[in-house]
């Protein structure tokens, strides 16, 4: 401003004297009127029942209206739409009456030929000598450049919530559709077996994650059942693939040939043909068959074993035996992995324990020496001790033990329990 | 549920008075009633609260479902009534309250036995042969705006409310949560109440009723309330010396007074109890 003026000379060849000098004579040139009227944002003054008293240039500019159309005429809230309106009726006068000053109010004002315009009004009620509230004084910044950015974020918001909305839907859907595929892998119910008690029990570590524990009890013939009971390696939908595979190969290989070995090898060969190369997929697994006497009530088992966890033995008289099994190789792995199998008889009262090894690895604090595995000792005192010996309440015990376990156990667990009914209450 | 606590509701006055509730319309709480509660509390029993949704009202008890119907605003008062055990209760309404106070008599009939409608509106929209003051363009673009002006909404009241010095009375608490409210809740209350209609409701009303209206009232205009009188049996209308919405703040000693009056002639004072001040002196 100051250079344009060719008289003088450029401020930044004068010295520090000239340009205060012509700073302060534009300043003393800038009447407090013209201030007022051409301020960068809007003033206006009504009384206290909102009649506009006073308006500056700036505001009729924004607005296209006249001075004599609106000072007396109009009040304030008829300059704003009609949202605004009601704003300011329901929130911004009860505020202003009760704070006597509000600021950074969004309103959107309506001018002649219904131009908009986004402001932000501060306000004050300014009081007389009694402290009567006398007049309102209100300024309005333009508000334009805010509005398109809160309409900017406004819309982020918006789809930012419908992406959220459809994201939480999906996994809706796709929690539906894992825990429908984690029932295809385990009997809804196991069957009822003439002479036989069964029990199982199965905790999921994470719904979001498919388990890889596998087992099941089901007909063989007349005379006999098959069960069985694993692990597959790894989780989530391949782990939950190859256990799919494994519960049909077996199912069908007993059938075809009911002998534990046999369909182990059946079971072995599939795996290990399907999952080759770069992702070999295997599994531990015990695969029995039961034969039950209704002469004697007694049960007789066979079982074969890829790797897991022994068959733990619970007599009636509470002694307990491992059902050996050594040897035996993973499932998946060679082409002709040695298996070994085990026979054993339930007499009435005895129960047979299968389970996955969540159980035995869970973490436990012993005695303050910090986190430790439960393990195979553990388990087989913890079965010593469960109230009766028949498969339902083993299954209930262990079930309160890993529920005991709460964080330490972070593994899916299989549990499996099949005993010869007992004759009498034992003793 | 505590509905004492789910409502924030305060009672205050004369412990053995009769009761009168005081209820808020859309835009604030209870607190839109402070310069009028020393006009009753001498001789009345005065019951403050918050609609769910508003004021310090219980969030966690809002539901769209509920709160879409004026029905639903109904029940919060009704709850409030059955909570207090009160019977014959006046009810002061102001805005949309009004006509939620005429629900509430309707199925409590028993625990509401007067009503005091403050600017009442039965419907905001224009219809045949009926002035709401608002046209149905006007009421979309209100809750358009609400929509656009959600930021507005959400951040322009808490930051607004600054220290004020000149009222020291007012406490911290009352000055953060004076409007500041939840703008999903506040959208269903507004879309809730301008697109109300319950005209149908006035000509059953049974009790006795006093409508104030203001002189000058950019939502509820006078048409409104000479329709209100009309369509209330028995009703007396009252145009108080007030501009804007808002009575009970922009001219609280007048909106006072007359409430008073209307109660004081349902309740006339026993001559054996200590004399009540006059309506005029008792702030």
């Amino acid at each position: 401003m100051m250079s344009r003026t060719s008289s003088e000379p450029e401020p930044f060849e004068a010295g520090d004297g000239a340009v205060t000098d012509a700073a302060f004579s534009a300043l003393l040139e800038d009447s407090a009127e013209d201030l007022y009227e051409r301020a960068p944002c809007g003033y206006v003054s009504t009384l206290m029942d909102g009649t506009l008293a006073k308006a500056n240039a700036t505001l009729l500019d924004w607005l296209g209206l006249r001075r004599e159309d609106v000072v007396g005429r109009m009040r304030f809230s008829d300059l704003l739409t009609v949202g605004g309106r009601i704003y300011y009726e329901t929130h911004f006068e009860p505020l202003l009456r009760m704070k006597s000053e509000i600021s950074g109010i969004a309103l959107e004002l309506k001018g002649a030929g219904g131009v908009r315009m986004p402001v932000l009004v501060s306000a004050v009620v300014k009081h007389g000598s009694e402290g009567e509230p006398l007049l309102i004084r209100a300024t309005l910044a333009d508000a334009r450049d805010r509005r398109a950015y809160e309409e900017e974020l406004l819309r982020a918001r918006r789809s930012a919530e419908a992406a959220r909305r459809e994201a939480e839907a999906d996994r809706a859907r796709l929690q539906d559709a894992l825990a429908a595929l984690q029932q295809s892998l385990l009997p809804a119910t196991l069957p009822a077996v003439p002479g036989l008690e069964s029990a199982s029990y199965y905790h999921t570590a994470s719904p979001d994650r498919l388990g890889g524990d596998f087992y099941d009890l089901f007909p063989i013939d007349g005379e006999q059942w098959g069960f069985f009971l694993g692990d597959v390696c790894g989780k989530g939908p391949q782990a939950a693939a190859v256990t799919s595979l494994t519960r049909y190969t077996l199912r069908a290989a007993a059938l075809h040939d009911p002998d534990p070995v046999a369909a182990l090898s059946t079971l072995n060969t599939v795996l290990h043909e399907r999952y080759t190369g770069s992702d070999p997929r295997y599994c531990t697994a015990v695969f029995g068959t039961l034969r039950p006497d209704p002469e004697t009530g007694q049960v007789a088992v066979r079982v074969a074993s890829g790797g897991h966890p022994p068959a733990l033995v619970l007599r009636a008289d509470r002694s307990t035996e491992y059902l050996e099994t050594p040897g035996g190789l993973l499932i998946g792995i060679l082409p002709n992995p040695p298996l070994a199998s085990a026979a054993t008889i339930l007499a009435p009262g005895d129960t047979l324990l299968l389970h996955t090894d969540g159980l035995t690895e869970a973490r436990t604090a012993l005695g303050g020496r910090g986190s430790e595995r439960y393990g195979d000792d553990a388990l087989r005192e913890f079965v010593r001790a469960a109230p009766d010996t028949s498969p339902a309440s083993l299954v209930d015990a262990l079930t309160g033990l890993l529920e005991s376990f709460g964080e330490g156990l972070d593994d899916d667990t299989a549990l499996l329990a099949l005993g010869a009914p007992a004759t009498e209450k034992p003793v | 549920m505590d509905t004492r606590r789910r409502n924030n509701v305060v009672v205050t006055g004369r412990a053995d008075g009769p009761t009168v509730v005081l209820a808020h319309g859309f835009g604030c709480d209870q607190n839109m009633w402070r310069l009028v509660v020393p006009a009753l509390a001498d001789r009345y029993r005065v019951v403050l609260f918050d609609y769910v949704g508003s004021g310090q009202a219980d969030p966690a008890a809002w539901s769209e479902a509920r709160y879409s119907r004026l029905e639903g605003y109904a029940q919060d008062v009704a709850e409030i009534c059955a909570e207090l055990e009160l019977r014959g209760a006046a009810f002061v309404g102001h805005s949309v309250s009004a006509m939620i106070g005429v629900l509430a008599a309707r199925s409590v009939p028993d625990r509401i036995g007067s009503l005091v409608m403050v600017a009442p509106s039965p419907r905001y929209i224009d219809d045949d042969g009926y002035r709401g003051g608002f046209t149905a363009e006007d009421i979309d673009e209100l809750l358009a705006s609400l929509e656009s002006n959600y930021l507005g909404w959400s951040g322009a009241m808490a930051p607004v409310i600054m220290g004020n010095p000149e009222r020291p009375e007012l406490g911290e608490e009352l000055t953060t949560s004076f409007c500041a409210t939840d703008p999903d809740m506040a959208r269903v209350f507004a879309r809730t109440t301008f697109l109300s209609d319950t005209r149908d409701e006035l000509k059953d009303v049974t009790v006795p009723t006093l409508v104030l209206e203001c002189r000058q009232d950019a939502i509820a205009p006078r048409e409104v309330g000479a329709y209100v009188h009309a369509a209330v049996p028995g009703s007396r209308l009252v145009t108080l010396d007030a501009t804007g919405h808002c009575p009970q703040l922009s001219a609280p000693e007048v909106t006072g007074s007359e409430i008073r009056a209307f109660l004081d002639g349902l309740h006339p004072a026993d001559p054996a109890a200590p004399a009540a001040p006059l309506p005029g002196d008792s702030r």
